[in-house]
Order: C-alpha cells, then structure tokens, then sequence
C-alpha cells in the first residue's frame, strides 16, 4: 500500500468524493489554483474545474452559509476554513442553521455539508492559528464533530462525513498534516463515524485522546509498558456524538482513566467524559479520573506553545499517579 | 445629496445611480404608464385579496398572543405590498428565503394560515408546510439567511437550473456582514439571486439614519458589482414590476439585483414591542396615508375593477378563511415531548436516543 502523509489522505478523500459524487463541491479562502494553504485541496481544481472547486472571497460567514445553502439544495458542499482561529465567525450559521435545519424543518430541509479546518498548536504559526476549541462545537445539538489522528483514519472518516447526511465539522490535527505517515490505499472505503478506536489494549489504565495528542498519548503508554503498566488507548475519533460504550467498557475493564487533549482545561471536552465515567462507572472506579491539558490561557505564540501543550512527561506523570492511588 | 467628492482637483473614474419605482401614488391615482401585467385584472385583484387576508390574518394573531394563545408574532401592517408583491413574481420552483416578517410571501406561496399559527405557536411542524418544498422557513436570526441564499443560487447556476433564489430581509439587516458578504459572493458569480430590503424605516427602535448613512439601501449593491433599485415599496404593482424584472434578469444569467422597497411599519415591531415608546403618533398617521391596501383599492374602484359588493364578499371570505385556519390551529394536539429528538441527525446516535427514552421514561414515571 502506498505511504501517504495526513494532509496527503485528505486530498485523497477529497479527490475520491468528488469523482464518485457529482454533488460534492469544495469551497474556501485559496482552495483553487493554490491548493490550500496547506494543500489539501492541491490539484482538485484542475481535476473537476472551477465550479465545483471554488476559491471564495475572503468571508467566513459567507463560506459557512454558502455551505448551508447548497446543502439544502442538494449538494454536498465540503468547506474549508484556514486555521481554526478564524472559525468563530461561522460558529452563527453552525448553531442557528447548519445543526437545526433538518429538525426546525421536520425532516424537510437538510443539512449534508463538511467544514474542515486544521486545529491545534505546535506547527509555530502566528497567534490566531493554533486554537482548538473543539468542546464549543461538541456543544452544539445536531452537529458532528470528527477528528482523525492517523493519515488512515483522516481518509476514512473524511469520507464518511462526506457521505453523512448531517453536517459535520472536521478538525485536523495541523501538527500531524506532515509528520504523521502511514499506508493509505485510495479504494474509497469510509470509516464509521461515531466509533471509537481502540489502538492499543491494555488492563491497568484508559488513555483517552483525540487528533495530534494521540501522538504523545501512545508515546506515553509505550514507555508507561516499559514500566510495567499496561495502558489501553482509546482514539475518540469522533466527539458529537462520541462512543459512551467504549469509553465505559474500558474504564470497567482498568477502572483508572487519563484523558489528554490539547485544549484549555476548563470547559473541555476531558469534563465531559469525566462526567460520564463519574455518573455511570464510579463503581468500577479505582482511582479519580485525571485530565492532562493545555492550560487555562491564550495558546501562546511559539516560543512557549510547547510548554501548553500535553508532553509525554506530563502525561507519564498522570498516570504514575493514577495507578498509584489507592 | 451631500457632497462626496474628496478633492475638486481629482478625476472622477466612475459615477453611479440609483432608480427610483412607482406607478401609483397614495390616493391610487396613476404616475407613469403601468406594466404590461396591470392590464389583468385577475391578478391584480389576486394581489389585493392576498394583502387583504394578510391583515385580517395578522389582527387574528395579535389577538391569540393577547389572549396567550399565540407566541410572540411579527405584523405585516404597512408593508403587505412587499412580500406579497415579490412572491407574486416568482414560480413555484424558484426558491424563497424569507424574514420572520415575510408572512405575505409564505401565504402567496401555498404555505396554509394555520401552518404560520403554528410556527409562531411554537410547533416545528409549521416549517414542515405545504409550500414549496425547496422554500426556507422563516429567518430569525436577522440576515443570516442572505449566505444561504448565495449558497443556493450558486447550487441552481452550478446545475444549470434555470431557477431563483428570493431572499427578503429588512432595513437593520443590510448592517450586518452576511447580507454584504452575501451580495458580494452573489455579484462575483453572477448568481441568480434577487434580494430585497424590506426598509421599514425602523428596526425595533432604532431609525434608519441610525443604521446607515448611505441616502439609500439600494445604493449597497454598488459596492457589490451590481444594480441596485429603489422602490416604492407601498405600491404593490411597483413592487411586483421590480421583482418581475429582477427575476426575469437573474433567471437569464444577468446575475443579482437589490430592491429597495420602501415601505413603512405601520404597527409595533412585534407583539412583545411598543412602538410609541420610541417614535410619535404624528409620524404614524401621516404614514397611513400611503398604505397599500387603500391605494390599490382606490386604484381598481377608479377603473371600474372594483366595487362596494365585491368588498364586502372578501372582507367576509377572507373572516372565515382566518376563522377556520385558526380553529384547525388550536385544534392541533401538541406534539409529545420526545419528538423533540426527531429529525435531529438522519439516525439518531445511540447517546441521544438514550436521553430520549430518559425523557420518555421520566414522564411515565
Ligand atoms: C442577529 C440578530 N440580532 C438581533 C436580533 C433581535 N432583533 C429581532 S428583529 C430586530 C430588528 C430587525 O430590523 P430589520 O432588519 O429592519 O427588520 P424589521 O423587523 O424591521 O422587519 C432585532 C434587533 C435578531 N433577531 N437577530
């Protein structure tokens, strides 16, 4: 199977949408004749033209609504916002429209658009370029939220969300878009949404991540085994709606759980899933659920970025901890 | 006009202009030589009798929300010639996105008066209504449904469907970004799109000179790319004549226009609003003078279309169509809480159908 880079199995999704899918149609700021800042989009403009690969004014409102707007016709609209710091002008058209026209109409408008947009720290980009703020989308009723950690799953799930007859925003880890590599065979076979993946079995802890922190989150249980403790990791994937039963089933199984996400602790999506297990596994529970985090500030500009971000260390030293209680 | 001229010492590359419509002045007399459709009095009756039920149709709601039967409700008094005059210029496939004030168009386009009750009795099965399938429902947040319209109209241009989008919104919305990021997408593509600005002067409190400082609203499509026009937005044969030719344009590839319809709210923002509180009776009564359902009428009274029985048996057909449609809507048995749920996503993910059965099991409990 040929290796591909992450944002290398988006374009490769993308690409395979488009030519089995008349209705897909991508849009955004420079996703033409450029590529794509970070070329995801490269090459789609001259395969399927200027139509239906569409470099947008600079307006993301616009891009948003605009996807709202096709959608409801009948396309398949997959927008592209250019780093996630700049997504909060669309968060109007997802809350008010986008997540609710399917419902306020009774079934009789629908919503089938992607928004992709890269997220997270750690690629030195200028401030405003390394946000994630998943948890404020994971917020909204009738959305989906999906985000791969592995070129493999990046293909798979972008074409499920392509596919999925709802509107889904889908976040990529900017940090794993060249760095991360694996086999990627282009045979246009969609992951399921919704399903956790389990990417390593182990019966004295849970990890729990999602998108570029799984990239620590496994370094961490590798060494955590080379101490003698079995870390079992749990890729999210998708958190709207995200998969309660492999969470709990773990968590019975270790009865010890770390989450790790990149995001600002307070309000994150780690709370969330620390609520679960707290309401419905306590029983099975041998130690208090930990959460590794960025911190409560601004993601700050590079110099510091790697000091906010989760380190292996940090995590290591969660789940020493966690083991350890009794 | 004040002056825009930043030096007198400086070439001037471009001039712009702005039209102004009408056809029938305030006592219905006439201004300049009709359009073609004038000369059908079927329709122009059509469109008298739609605004006719409009009104008879807002003061039954206002008086289910009084009587807490109704939720808050948004009046058209003053500006029927608006909506119903754009709905009447479009076909059945073109696609409208409309205001939460928009309720003349909904009504010119099949959407039953009970179906409206509904909505703004706040039951979602009103937006599931026997209009179009295609059309959106009303719009709350304001001009927020101007980017859906660019979406949609670049979705028929894609297909070559030789079909419209009409997207209505009022006065305060032209402030917002997504009604000029709108438009600007719409005139970069050619879309065939018309957008109307229902200037009603107000926008809850807040006048028009307090929103812009532009002479007029069509003038905002200049910065667009494309023309902009006012019109008399009391004059439903004006209005009908600009949407008619705007849409006729837009269905031939010569991309978008705006349509200024200058109109005025003649009643209280909605239910929940006082308007006294911010504007005075004077200017009201003066404004009454120039409502549109008076002027059409003295319009076909004068040419004979028109008369004191055919009046008399609309005022009373149009009662008992509100009458009934507001029976059948207080009729309708609420819908049980956990439909909530439906149509939420396609399938709904297990996570939720649990809260689902939690709410279902909560109330047999
Ligand atoms: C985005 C947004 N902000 C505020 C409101 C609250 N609001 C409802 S109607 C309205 C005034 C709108 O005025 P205009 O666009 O002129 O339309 P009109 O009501 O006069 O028809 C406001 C501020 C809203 N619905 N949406």
């Amino acid at each position: 199977m040929p290796e591909a880079t992450l944002v290398e199995a988006i374009n490769l999704a993308l690409g395979r949408a488009m030519q089995d899918d008349p209705d897909v149609v991508v849009l955004g700021e420079d996703v033409g004749v450029n590529g794509g800042v970070f070329r995801a989009t490269a090459g789609l403009q001259k395969r399927f033209g200027a139509e239906r690969v569409l470099d947008t004014p600079l307006a993301e409102l616009l891009i948003s609504g605009l996807c709202v707007g096709m959608a409801a016709q009948g396309l398949k609209p997959v927008g592209e916002i250019q780093f996630m710091g700049f997504i909060y002008p669309c968060i109007d058209q997802l809350v008010n429209h986008a997540s609710r026209l399917r419902n306020r109409t009774q079934g009789r408008l629908t919503c089938p658009m992607v928004l992709r947009t890269p997220h997270g720290a750690g690629i030195r980009a200028p401030e405003h370029h390394s946000e994630s703020t998943e948890a404020m989308l994971a917020h909204i009723p009738g959305l989906r939220v999906v985000m791969p950690s592995s070129p493999e799953r990046a293909y798979g799930l972008l074409l499920a969300a392509i596919r999925d007859p709802d509107p889904v925003v889908f976040l990529e880890p900017t940090r794993l878009y060249r760095s991360a590599k694996g086999e990627v065979e282009d045979n246009g076979e969609a992951l399921p949404l919704d399903v956790a993946f389990v990417l390593r079995e182990g019966r004295d802890l849970t990890l729990i991540s999602w998108g570029a922190m799984l990239k620590e989150t496994m370094a961490a249980a590798d060494a955590l085994a080379s101490e003698g403790i079995a870390a079992e990791v749990i890729d999210l994937a998708t958190l709207k709606p995200y998969d309660e039963d492999t969470v709990l089933g773990s968590v019975a199984k270790t009865g010890r759980c770390v989450i790790v996400h990149e995001a600002a602790r307070t309000g994150g999506f780690g709370a969330e899933i620390a609520a679960t297990i707290a309401e419905r596994r306590l029983s099975s529970l041998l130690a208090p659920v930990t959460r590794v985090t960025g911190y409560d500030t601004v993601v700050p500009m590079a110099r510091l970025e790697q000091y906010y971000m989760p380190s292996v260390e940090r995590i290591m030293t969660a789940a020493r901890k966690v083991c350890q209680f009794s | 006009m004040a002056s825009r001229r930043v030096s007198q010492d400086l070439p001037v590359i471009a001039r712009f202009e702005v039209l102004r419509r009408n056809y029938l002045a305030p006592d219905g007399s006439i201004q300049r030589p009709l359009p073609a459709f004038a000369s059908d009095a079927k329709l122009l009756i059509a469109l008298y009798r739609s605004m006719v039920l409009l009104r008879l149709f807002d003061r039954k709601a206002v008086a289910l929300q009084r009587t807490g039967r109704l939720g808050t409700y948004a009046v058209s008094l003053g500006q029927e010639a608006v909506s119903v005059g754009v709905a009447s210029a479009m076909r059945e496939e073109d696609v409208l996105l409309p205001s939460y004030r928009d309720n003349g168009a909904l009504l010119w386009r099949g959407v039953k008066l009970e179906e409206i009750l509904l909505f703004w009795g706040g039951d979602e099965r009103g937006n599931r209504f026997s209009g179009p399938i295609h059309d959106f429902p009303f719009c709350v947040p304001v001009g927020s449904q101007a980017p859906h319209a660019a979406g949609v109209a670049y979705a028929l241009k894609l297909r070559k469907e030789p079909r419209v989008a009409v997207c209505l919104f009022g006065d305060g919305a032209t402030s917002k970004g997504d009604v000029y990021e709108a438009m600007n997408f719409a005139g970069v593509h050619k879309l065939p799109l018309v957008f109307v600005v229902a200037n009603n002067q107000w926008a809850i409190s807040v006048p028009l000179r307090l929103q812009t400082a532009c002479e007029t609203l069509a003038q905002k499509a200049i910065a667009a790319g494309f023309a902009g026009e006012q019109v008399d937005g009391s004059d439903v044969v004006a209005m009908r004549a600009a949407a008619e030719e705007a849409i006729v344009a837009a269905r031939e590839g010569n991309g978008p226009r705006l349509i200024e319809a200058v109109t005025y709210r003649l009643g209280d923002h909605t239910t929940s609003d006082d308007a006294a509180r911010y504007r005075l009776a004077e200017e009201v009564q003066a404004r009454w003078k120039e409502e549109p359902i008076a002027r059409l009428r003295a319009y076909l009274v004068a040419q004979k279309m028109w008369g004191k029985a055919q009046e008399e048996q609309l005022a009373a057909d149009c009662h008992e169509h509100v009458e009934a449609a507001a029976e059948r809507y207080l009729a309708t048995a609420p819908r049980e809480p956990e439909t909530m749920f439906d149509h939420l996503y396609a399938d709904l993910p297990e996570v939720y159908a649990a809260q689902r059965r939690e709410l279902v099991g909560e109330r047999d409990a």
